[in-house]
């Protein structure tokens, strides 16, 4: 019956229709992979919310706020006045998660910037070039990824700790802490990188697409850039995704080890360092800044798994 | 009437040798010819007898190690290429030299709209601004056949199909008009029907570009209608260059005439089997001593097995390295 009701004219049109959709491009192939990818979306929105908490919530609490110390008030358990409660020199803990918040995504992000760039500079060289560069460059890294990557964070953080003049950026004056502590992570977490995409470069550079591109007379360094590189996005995409994670750990460490973000500049990791002398006491010390950085680098971490799978040039699933 | 032309490009004693753990590799053992503007010449030979790398020795995109180009010259308008640096040669492939690959699969950047690939060598090379090289590369394709140019800049190469993707390596190549232009085995990877439209294109494009044409190829059945001269290869040699007509009617070295046998023709009898060559082609590792082809060769004499034969004109534009007269099979 439903047949009859359908001319063939009809049907016809209809195919037709379906073939004249342009065809999707990669991106908008990476974007479906990427929708049907339930964790992966669980942690975008939860890394959405993270920074929406971050840089929102200054909008209705004031940095002042944050760093007001009142002694009276120390160390008081989530009220109604503080949700999360006061520290021990009686600042609002809610406050601090925010501006800590601030600080611990932008050492995360701009620590990463960093370490990509230095990580696609160098491993691009070594796989490109080959020969004695190649050596030259991956025994650097080979010694770098030897050194223990904590111990390297500690005594660079001691030794350059305090020398670097404090910075205004985005309304906000940073510690010259926050700089040293993002180069140092920068420049101690790149090996990794610099080994996936000199991977990459070393079987992509044998394509025939790359000896298309000399025969019209590209040059070495367009090559290794606008021709290799955007080939070996995705998994540069996604360790630069872990990366944010990595340093978001790394700064809580070292800041906890007292070492990091000096206060009364906060960071989720300093105020775990500032929480020690209560864990029993005042599980909220810990508890909130805690929390947040699970959040964070679960979610980031879920993201780029959902990337890995979304960018996969191989991967057929639509 | 064409030898009157000026000499585009001259080739003499042209070597290149590859250091492998395996031992090295001579892949092109003192090749020499002259190309002449506007000429077509086809270089013909079976797979690893050093054509492409011959070819790919010209340009200098060998790669280097393992590759090593030790000895010739190669001069494009009387100056010597192979001594130019790096940067120089970069302004000539491309923008002087165009070369199209065996497999357009392959020879496209897969993650690169069609668009930025094609407007490239425009930027490059003529300095053109983003609009002006949108629009040259829209005339470009619509040059080589492809409808609906306009839509097909944003495109990815995925989309296209191999017949498609090797006209826009075409575009790519004639994208500056160069004066020469080296063809790869550029039908190899095609169908038939898709072959014959490229060398149908290729040939306007020649006529319309008044440009030279290196066309490599194993095939002398794609060669006979459009080429000028042939250049037979083997083992890294250039064993015959003769007028392609010449060529086919009068096949003097003992390899030629055996490419011929195996090629089947639609003026031969149905029944008839075609004739293959026996052994298989020289290991490169060791540098031959002797003719290349005497242990596969039905003329062979003694003076084969301890002398190859040089370069010897035997007519009018048409040499052969033989030391044997294929006529009466008797040494000549």
């Amino acid at each position: 019956m439903i047949m009859e009701s359908t001319s063939p004219n009809q049907l016809v049109a209809l195919n037709m229709e379906g073939l004249d959709t342009p065809p999707l491009t990669l991106s908008q192939l990476a974007w479906r992979r990427f929708r049907r990818h339930r964790m992966a979306m669980f942690g975008a929105i939860v890394l959405a919310l993270l920074f929406l908490y971050s840089f929102g919530g200054s909008l209705v609490l004031s940095e002042s706020y944050a760093n007001h110390t009142d002694t009276s008030l120390r160390i008081m358990s989530p009220s109604a006045e503080h949700l999360f409660g006061t520290d021990s020199v009686g600042r609002d803990i809610l406050a601090r998660t925010i501006y800590g918040g601030q600080i611990s995504l932008l050492i995360g992000l701009t620590a990463v910037v960093i370490e990509t760039f230095m990580g696609i500079l160098i491993g691009a060289l070594a796989g490109y070039y080959g020969g004695w560069i190649d050596s030259l460059l991956m025994r650097i890294t080979e010694a770098m990824l030897n050194i223990p990557e904590i111990f390297l964070l500690i005594v660079m953080a001691k030794f350059f700790g305090g020398k670097i003049p404090e910075i205004e950026f985005i309304g906000r004056t940073f510690s010259g802490s926050v700089i040293v502590i993002v180069v140092i992570i920068g420049i101690t977490s790149w090996m990794y990188l610099a080994r996936i995409v000199r991977a990459q470069f070393l079987s992509l550079k044998e394509n025939e697409f790359v000896l298309a591109a000399h025969a019209t007379g590209t040059s070495n360094v367009q090559i290794i850039f606008l021709h290799i590189l955007p080939n070996s996005m995705a998994p540069i995409v996604v360790s630069a995704t872990l990366g944010v994670a990595n340093a978001i750990l790394a700064e809580a460490y070292i800041s906890f080890l007292g070492l990091g973000v000096q206060p009364p500049t906060a960071t989720w990791g300093n105020m775990l360092d500032g929480a020690t002398n209560y864990l029993e006491s005042a599980p909220w010390l810990w508890f909130f800044p805690g929390l947040l950085i699970l959040l964070t680098v679960l979610s980031i971490n879920f993201l780029g798994d959902g990337l890995r799978d979304a960018l996969d040039p191989r991967s057929r699933a639509i | 009437m064409m030898t009157t032309k000026p000499v585009l490009l001259e080739v003499s004693d042209l070597r290149t040798r590859f250091h492998t753990p395996e031992g090295t590799i001579f892949a092109v053992n003192g090749i020499s010819f002259r190309l002449h503007e506007g000429e077509t010449v086809a270089i013909v030979g079976e797979s690893g007898c050093g054509k492409s790398v011959s070819m790919m020795s010209l340009l200098k995109l060998i790669p280097v190690p393992p590759g090593e180009i030790y000895s010739g010259n190669v001069k494009y308008r009387g100056k010597d290429i192979l001594q130019k640096p790096e940067e120089e040669m970069e302004q000539i492939r491309g923008r002087e030299i165009g070369m199209v690959f065996q497999d357009p699969m392959t020879s496209l950047n897969p993650v690169l709209t069609i668009g930025r690939q094609l407007t490239e060598p425009l930027r490059t090379h003529l300095g053109m601004e983003r609009d002006m090289a949108n629009r040259r590369a829209i005339e470009l394709l619509q040059m080589v056949g492809i409808s609906d140019p306009e839509r097909h800049l944003q495109d990815y190469p995925h989309q296209f199909s191999g017949g498609m993707r090797q006209r826009v390596m075409i575009a790519m190549a004639l994208a500056c008009a160069p004066s020469l232009l080296i063809a790869d085995e550029p039908t190899t990877a095609l169908d038939v029907t898709i072959q014959a439209q490229i060398v149908e294109l290729i040939t306007k494009m020649r006529d319309m570009l008044k440009m030279a044409i290196i066309w490599i190829t194993h095939d002398l059945g794609v060669v006979a209608g459009m080429a000028d001269r042939v250049i037979v290869m083997y083992a890294g040699y250039i064993v015959e260059e003769a007028a392609v007509d010449d060529l086919y009617d009068n096949p003097s070295h003992p390899y030629t005439i055996a490419l011929l046998e195996a090629l089947p023709r639609v003026d031969r009898r149905r029944d008839s089997r075609l004739k293959s060559i026996a052994g298989s082609p020289p290991n490169l590792l060791v540098e031959p001593h002797g003719c290349p082809f005497a242990p596969r060769c039905e003329f062979v004499i003694e003076r084969c097995r301890v002398e190859n034969p040089a370069l010897e004109n035997i007519a009018q534009g048409h040499s052969i390295t033989c030391w044997v007269d294929v006529k009466t099979g008797k040494p000549r």
